[in-house]
């Protein structure tokens, strides 16, 4: 019977990565749900989940000659498939400032308190080596209400970071 | 009176363009009412379009009423729209009864002005803007076989286009 495992590959970023990576699960006869690649920093990251009808061991042979040759490092995890169960985005919230120690921990944990569901989190440093900037993105699901929403965020820019909420009104037609 | 049945994606009838209208009668009128029950008994459905139900004439409507702040002519039957004018452009998030489970940003113009004739055969002008302008240039796409995963943009596109600031 098949499986669903999360497949999760680091390594220095080169061109033709995903199309090699893919290839290869394909040959192998994986089924592939959803995926999420980001470079961080110069690093290539993904995180994939693939349905594969054997073993962790297996599919890890399957695909140690390509990760080998690509110098990735991969690791399997054991997974629920559950597709089709998306949680339905409500608010954007949008953080900017001097990189600083402790941002991320301090605006999440203010959302987490009134009831944010972070359904994705990117972040970026820009700006340059002397003056980095922080910026980030969330998007997530308001489970308690957007109002509290907006509060959480008020108490965020009082603390001197820029802020910005944008909430979302799925049009569906 | 049963609902209609809501072609989905990868159906080809959704990539197929629709017909112009030239008569307004009472089986017209009764396929509409069957159609707006259809569209409100989709959990959060303003809008829809007669292809979306396998009919291919230039027919939808639009309703967003229902919505808290938001502008709008309550409803709409929008028959041989067409969009005449178009201002601004604006990223929002979009889903469609016929992509289940999936929703996605997609940039539209901010206000638009458009033409149509209702189920009576009356004509009519409208201008729309903000929520009511993004359901009925959704509709429009639909009449001309396009999804909005045809206009799909990436969602770092908006990160500082939709950020309100007071
Ligand atoms: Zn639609």
């Amino acid at each position: 019977m098949a499986s669903w495992y999360m497949v999760t590959l680091i390594g220095k970023d080169q061109p033709g990565i995903v199309s090699r990576i893919t290839a290869e699960l394909f040959k192998g006869g994986c089924n592939l749900g959803e995926a999420s690649m980001i470079r961080l920093g110069v690093n290539f990251t993904i995180m994939l989940m693939a349905e594969f009808n054997g073993s962790a061991q297996a599919l890890t042979t399957l695909m140690t000659p390509v990760t080998n040759e690509l110098g990735l490092h991969l690791h399997l995890d054991s997974i629920d498939g559950k597709l089709h169960q998306h949680e339905t985005m409500d608010v954007s919230i949008t953080v900017y400032g001097a990189d600083r120690a402790g941002i991320v921990a301090d605006v999440t944990k203010e959302l987490a308190q009134a009831g944010l569901n972070i359904l994705e989190l990117e972040s970026s440093v820009g700006g340059t080596e002397e003056k980095p900037i922080y910026i980030m993105q969330i998007d997530g699901h308001a489970t308690q209400g957007v109002a509290l929403i907006e509060k959480a965020v008020e108490v965020i820019k009082k603390s001197g970071i820029d802020v910005g909420l944008n909430i979302t009104d799925v049009m569906i037609g | 009176m049963p609902l209609l049945e809501i072609l989905t994606y990868p159906d080809p009838g959704l990539k197929r363009a629709s017909k112009v209208m030239d008569t307004f009668d009472d089986q017209l009128r009764e396929f509409i009412t069957l159609l707006e029950r259809t569209m409100r008994a989709g959990p959060g459905g303003v809008g829809i379009a007669a292809p979306q139900v396998g009919r291919f004439e230039r027919i939808a409507i639009v309703d967003v009423s229902a919505k808290k702040k938001v502008t709008s002519h309550g409803r709409l039957v929008l028959i041989n729209p067409q969009i005449t004018h178009w201002e601004g452009t604006v990223v929002g998030r979009e889903g469609c009864m016929s992509v289940p489970d999936y929703t996605g940003n997609v940039i539209r113009a901010e206000t638009i002005t458009v033409q149509a004739f209702d189920e009576n055969g009356g004509q009519h002008e409208y201008q729309c803007t903000g929520y009511e302008a993004r359901a009925i240039q959704h509709e429009v796409d639909h009449l001309d076989g396009l999804l909005f995963l045809d206009r799909l943009v990436s969602h770092k596109n908006d990160l500082f286009r939709r950020k309100k600031y007071k």
